[in-house]
């Protein structure tokens, strides 16, 4: 007996959410393996990270909500970009720019004195200038000049974490440290009594929405749509595809600033190194997990957060990263199965 | 061949179907495209493995596990698209994927015997030419000698004509009867009849995966009884029909203003091939409104070229592109397109249509910016316009929802020129627009041309299929080199003068 695969038609989505959730099953089957070798009970381990990160009330909530906010908005940001097949994989570095952004408007240009409303907004727009901007220089050298993004995007990242130290243990420095002063409390979003959710998760909630409708009814989405799927219909059709690129990898940049920003003014208050674990490099894997639709990177945001909390949990710390790497292995894995049906041959 | 039968999916390629090739004569293969004589030869290749029935070779049951399996057995298929490397020489691209590797290749001996060879098939070749200076009928004589350098003795040829002017057919046949007198088997997958009478000794009709008449000896039939089996006997009235007995040449009557300034015209355009060569040069040519000029040639000859350079995918390096009289060189192909060009792409599957979008999607693919200045595409008046769209030009789907990418080619090109025609073209390319089509659809994308060209359009009608051009062109140019090596009026021209201006062995008119 031998195993072949036979091509199939369009998966049902039903086919879909059924092959996706399998795969997520097999990919925490395979990190109890490695759980198991490293000496830890992958059940107990698996129960005491669900507890911390979903069901230890409010407060465990309120932690997976607030990391999972960074990776819905940079996964927003990928999965836009993927979708017209650009591959931004440097939302972390214009998360970093636009983290600065906002800082320089929190602490540097404007008085701290300014209205709340007034300076978040203008710390949130200059964030999402910065990002888009940074990430529309790489759109811009791929459109005029067909230089990579991948490349691009991934060594501006580099670009970013050096300015933004050139400004943490310079100008910006406090007493010496590598830190920026604390944000005025005007610079800081509201945040749910007690706990630790600020506002910036609603707010990547309504840019989920935002982006699902564009992408369902813009002109720009069905642009985008249709470049994704075929770049030489689009430009058959007229379609500027050289502008659609630069407008979607900024699109794609001012989410992942945004995230910058609501990082540095929802759970940093300042700008520091490192105050980002890779957010943006996530969110590459935020993207994938969810097949690039606005709603589900929503849903798998919040998973990869409650992993990023439950890990607090269990030792050694590279277990959350481990199960990223197998869930996203697994997923990738899986649309084999969607596009093809296993069967059995009876010769061999 | 016995019982094969193979399905992808719900669909039945083949059902039951048996042929057989015997040595020393051609034994040909007819039938629509789609009717499953790829796919038939596919299994005998080894490419496909059949889910049921089996290939005997010399009267012994084989099972075809690949195909270099095929190949050791004696099969050797002659692919329709040529699998040859240009820039090495016809010996280097003989021995590539030689079944005995070697370690050195033995020029020397390598081309002696490939001479011998050759000479013995009476076919005379340079061993050492490098394929790109080689002609398309001589890069043909590259893979017969591929094959037959494995030891086949099965040659298994998909449409070869296909790329052959009208010149170089005989000689092609001339060679292949060459081959059968030395014993070798022949099938001979085509759709075109004259060469099935031409050269075959016996026929297999297929249609819809079944075989409608087995091993019919040519001298019994004639095209007109062929025709009815491949379309089957029922269908042979309508369009299909119609298309098929001699084709009325009235379709398109003369363009009531010739005289009239031209709708489209190009003043000595220049423009680069995809790898920098000079693919159109000093380009002249002019289409009147409710004129189709044709424009033939071997592939090759910059065809691609000057569809892309009109429509604005390939920018003019010098020379003058008019529309109406507006200078659209500097445009882009939105502007253009908007200024009235409709465009039916040669690649349909890659530039026609969306494949993984909708019917729908698709549809509305020149239409989703209208009305013009809003940023929201009005989703319901797409659908249903899609819907009239999908009535009116009878594209047969599923539903509105069903991708582009599952529609047969046919179906896929009336979606194409719906699309076009409902963006109100005043200028219409249409590059190889029936190119794998059945006849059926075929026929319904000529009369949509016919239709466009009456109501005063003008059509670039860009296509290898001389009797198309012949039915549909009150004009015919010739390219050659990237050069308008002539234009003839459609009563002047006949398929040898063509030929000799593709070959471009007539001066300029």
């Amino acid at each position: 007996m031998r195993l072949g695969l036979i091509p199939r038609h369009q998966p049902s989505p039903r086919r879909r959410a059924a092959v996706t959730a399998l795969a997520l099953v097999a990919g925490l089957a395979l990190g109890a393996l490695f759980l198991v070798a490293a000496g830890i009970n992958p059940l107990a381990a698996y129960a005491a990270m669900a507890r911390a990160a979903f069901f230890g009330g409010a407060y465990s909530l309120s932690d997976t909500a607030v990391k999972a906010t960074p990776l819905i908005l940079c996964g927003l940001g990928c999965a836009l970009a993927f979708r017209m097949r650009l591959w931004n994989v440097g939302a972390e570095g214009q998360l970093l720019l636009g983290a600065w952004a906002a800082t320089g408007v929190a602490s540097a240009w404007l008085p701290a004195d300014m209205p709340r409303l007034l300076m978040l907004t203008s710390m949130a727009l200059a964030a999402m200038a910065a990002g888009a901007l940074y990430a529309a220089l790489a759109g811009w050298l791929k459109a005029r000049a067909g230089v990579s993004e991948i490349l691009t995007t991934l060594m501006l990242v580099y670009v970013a974490t050096h300015w933004n130290n050139y400004w943490i243990f310079g100008p910006w420095s406090q007493g010496g440290f590598p830190l920026t002063p604390v944000f005025p409390a005007s610079a800081r979003l509201w945040r749910l009594s007690g706990l630790t959710l600020h506002a910036g998760f609603v707010l990547a909630l309504l840019m989920a929405a935002l982006v699902w409708w564009l992408l369902r009814r813009s002109r720009l989405g069905f642009e985008v749509e249709v470049i994704g799927d075929s770049p030489e219909v689009a430009r058959s059709v007229g379609m500027p595809v050289a502008r659609d690129v630069v407008l979607v990898l900024a699109a794609s940049g001012a989410l992942a600033g945004l995230a910058g920003m609501v990082e540095v003014s929802g759970v940093v208050f300042r700008l520091q190194e490192r105050f980002s674990p890779g957010y943006g490099f996530t969110a590459i894997i935020v993207a994938w997990l969810a097949r690039l639709h606005p709603g589900a990177v929503v849903v798998v945001a919040l998973l990869l957060g409650g992993l990023l909390v439950g890990s607090r949990e269990v030792q050694p710390a590279g277990i959350a990263t481990m199960l990223q790497g197998l869930l996203l292995f697994c997923v990738v894995g899986s649309e084999l199965f969607m596009r093809y049906r296993l069967v059995r041959r009876r010769h061999g | 061949m016995r019982g094969i039968c193979k399905r992808f999916g719900e669909v039945r390629a083949l059902d039951q179907v048996s042929f057989s090739i015997r040595a020393g004569q051609v034994s040909a293969l007819l039938g629509e495209n789609g009717a499953g004589k790829t796919t038939l030869m596919q299994v005998l290749a080894g490419v496909q493995p059949p889910d049921d029935g089996e290939v005997e070779l010399d009267g012994k049951a084989v099972s075809l596990r690949g195909p270099q399996q095929a190949i050791a057995l004696g099969v050797g298929m002659v692919h329709q698209h040529f699998q040859l490397v240009p820039t090495m020489t016809v010996a280097e691209n003989v021995l590539l994927g030689c079944p005995r590797p070697r370690l050195w290749l033995g020029r020397r001996a390598a081309h002696e015997e490939l001479t011998a060879l050759a000479a013995q098939h009476s076919m005379s070749i340079d061993p050492a030419a490098p394929v790109w200076t080689l002609a398309v009928g001589q890069r043909q004589q590259v893979e017969i000698l591929k094959v037959l350098h494995r030891g086949a003795r099965v040659l298994v040829l998909d449409e070869p004509t296909a790329v052959l002017t009208p010149l170089e057919i005989e000689p092609f046949f001339d060679a292949l009867r060459a081959l059968v007198s030395a014993g070798a088997a022949v099938a001979l997958i085509t759709h075109k009849l004259r060469e099935v009478l031409a050269v075959a000794s016996t026929v297999t009709v297929l249609r819809r995966g079944r075989v409608v008449a087995a091993d019919l000896p040519v001298d019994t039939v004639d095209e007109e009884r062929l025709g009815a089996l491949i379309l089957g006997e029922g269908e042979v009235d309508g369009e299909a029909g119609r298309a098929w007995s001699g084709a009325p040449r009235s379709v398109t009557s003369s363009p009531a203003a010739a005289a009239q300034t031209p709708r489209l015209s190009l003043r000595r355009v220049e423009a680069r091939g995809p790898r920098g060569e000079l693919a159109l040069r000093a380009l002249d040519l002019e289409v009147g409104s409710g004129e189709v000029l044709g424009v033939a040639g071997v592939s090759g000859n910059g065809q691609r070229e000057l569809a892309e350079v009109v429509v604005g995918l390939r920018a003019a390096t010098s020379g003058a592109i008019l529309v109406d009289g507006a200078e659209v060189s500097g445009w882009s192909v939105r502007r253009r397109l908007d200024h009235g060009i409709g465009y039916v792409p040669e690649d349909r599957q890659r530039s026609g249509v969306s494949a993984g979008l909708s019917v729908m999607h698709n549809l509305a693919l020149r239409r989703y910016r209208r009305p013009p200045g809003r940023a929201l595409c009005d989703w319901g008046a797409l659908a249903a316009h899609a819907a009239a769209q999908v009535e009116a030009h009878d594209i047969r789907v599923a539903s509105l929802q069903q991708p582009a990418g599952q529609l047969s080619g046919g179906n896929a090109q009336k979606l194409i020129l719906a699309r076009e025609i409902d963006a109100g073209p005043r200028l219409l390319v249409a590059a190889q627009p029936t190119r794998g089509l059945d006849l059926g659809a075929a026929a319904a994308v000529r009369a949509r041309l016919a239709a466009l060209a009456q109501g005063g359009c003008a059509v670039l009608l860009i296509s290898e299929e001389l009797d198309e051009l012949l039915e549909l062109a009150h004009r015919v140019a010739v390219l050659y080199r990237g050069h308008v090596a002539g234009t003839l009026q459609r009563d002047e021209a006949t398929p040898e003068r063509l030929g000799r201006l593709m070959l471009g062995q007539e001066a300029s008119l």
